[in-house]
């Protein structure tokens, strides 16, 4: 057997049984970060709302999936749960495991967002007469992203890496598919590095359209740099 | 006169910060088209009364109608009864508020910031919330800055788009929290001018301010406060040149030169 096999090498960087893996883990990813934000926007408003119930129940849950690894919580669900009747499929168990976990973490991050936002833009956006989901939707929020989107983003890079522990509950995703290609082809390192590069290409693809999305939501804040950009170009066509 | 209430009636009002009483006892009455300027030391709660007229601030005990209705609460068998969130929001609508620090939202241009409150709270076509806006951004002599965002006007230019934006909800009276206290010296006058300009055109105005220029040149009435209380009431003239009470006195003589 050789060291290293480049003709194996390349038609695993090719074969479409390990790219359905990929694609798997995208969607995965993108289903499961929804999930983790609806939560974990729902986790944080009640957080904030003062109101005694709702504020113990958002704590009990960041509480409780923060401080448990998600590979038990993944087990629990997907091989636990049936023990009580609760049978859920392979992809349901994923799904529930990774976007509720993910949630607690984002509700944390969503939290310190909207903490971030001066008290005088509350008083602002209260003055003028907007109830709580207006004063959120329209004041709050949009400038709570600025602060939010670079931690989200990290989280979802996290998130396109740590979706691999759904192997574990034989979620056919990137990870998971390797490892079975592995046990027919016995190229191990050729196998898993390809894994790793299209592990690489996705965080990288993330990372870009990161970027955009971070000056998206910095818009207003980055006016003065453009300001200064102009005022630069008028100065040069002025002379 | 129209209305057979005052704009402003406060009866008894008293504030606490836990231990610390800011308001006491405060009775005031503001007849519609009236303009008050409130002074006083700093911590005299002054801010505080303002920011209790639009339930911005809870009071603790006594009561705060603004044109007949009572603010903030409803009463139930004699007992008040503080209203929700969202029914608070609805009596805020019509009490238009500028701040000290402007607090536009940063994130909005000039014309978004003061069509916001229309659109989303008013639920105004957003073309007549745009035109609205352009009107008001003339009217505080900014018509070429719709598109700027707050970070690039000037602090007094900030704080007219602030007065553009309240004055968008139509209301029927206008608060002014210190508007001028956060302003380099040469931009206190256009913000003042605006100010003067509303007042000829008979809005009930509140201020809470430092330029003694504002309140001899604009104001039908002066409020002084000290310690939570109001301690003497008069029309400027009355009160800069025949001031009765001693405190009064001795802060006059202190900011005036």
């Amino acid at each position: 057997m050789k060291a290293w096999d480049w003709p194996a090498f390349f038609e695993y960087l090719t074969s479409p049984f390990l790219m359905m893996g990929a694609w798997t883990t995208i969607w995965l990813t993108v289903v499961s970060m929804v999930i983790g934000l609806v939560l974990g926007l729902i986790t944080a408003l009640m957080r904030l709302s003062g109101i005694p119930v709702l504020v113990a129940i958002a704590r009990f849950y960041t509480w409780l999936w923060r401080g448990t690894p998600l590979l038990v919580q993944l087990i629990i669900i997907f091989t636990g749960l049936p023990q009580l009747g609760i049978r859920l499929n392979v992809v349901q168990s994923a799904l529930i495991g990774l976007g509720v976990n993910e949630g607690a973490y984002i509700s944390e991050i969503i939290r310190a967002g909207i903490q971030s936002v001066s008290r005088g833009q509350f008083d602002a956006a209260r003055a003028l007469g907007m109830n709580f989901p207006t004063m959120m939707r329209v004041v709050i929020l949009p400038q709570a992203a600025r602060v939010i989107i670079p931690p989200l983003g990290n989280n979802f890079n996290g998130l396109l890496k740590t979706s691999s522990l759904a192997s574990v509950i034989s979620m056919e995703e990137l990870l998971r598919r390797s490892q079975m290609l592995t046990q027919v082809q016995f190229r191990v390192l050729e196998i898993f590095v390809v894994a790793a590069i299209f592990y690489l290409i996705m965080t990288t693809i993330w990372g870009v359209i990161q970027g955009r999305l971070e000056n998206y939501f910095g818009r207003g804040h980055a006016a003065s740099a453009r300001r200064t950009a102009k005022a630069v170009l008028d100065e040069q066509d002025a002379r | 006169m129209s209305t057979t209430y005052p704009m402003v009636r406060v009866e008894k009002v008293d504030k606490y910060f836990g231990d610390l009483h800011v308001l006491r006892n405060v009775d005031l009455e503001i007849q519609n088209s009236e303009v008050v300027v409130v002074i006083g030391p700093s911590g005299s709660g002054k801010s505080t009364l303002l920011r209790c007229l639009n339930h911005l601030e809870k009071i603790d005990h006594g009561r705060i109608e603004i044109d007949g209705r009572l603010i903030g609460y409803r009463e139930v068998n004699g007992r008040p009864l503080e209203l929700s969130e969202s029914q608070v929001a609805k009596h805020r609508r019509d009490i238009g508020m500028v701040f000290q620090q402007f607090n536009l939202f940063p994130h909005l241009n000039a014309l978004e910031n003061i069509a916001a409150a229309p659109i989303n709270v008013l639920k105004k076509d957003r073309n007549a919330a745009h035109a609205q806006a352009r009107e008001l951004l003339a009217l505080v002599g900014l018509p070429e800055k719709e598109q700027s965002y707050p970070e690039q006007l000037s602090g007094g230019q900030q704080q007219r788009v602030a007065i553009a934006r309240a004055l968008a909800m139509e209301p029927k009276l206008m608060l002014f929290d210190e508007p001028t206290s956060a302003l380099d010296p040469e931009m206190i006058k256009e913000v003042l001018d605006v100010m003067i300009d509303l007042s000829q055109k008979g809005m009930t105005m509140v201020v809470v301010t430092h330029e003694m220029g504002f309140a001899r040149a604009a104001a039908d009435r002066v409020v002084f406060m000290d310690e939570g209380q109001i301690v003497e009431e008069a029309t400027p003239e009355d009160f800069f040149e025949r001031p009765k009470h001693q405190r009064t006195k001795l802060f006059l003589s202190q900011i005036l030169p």
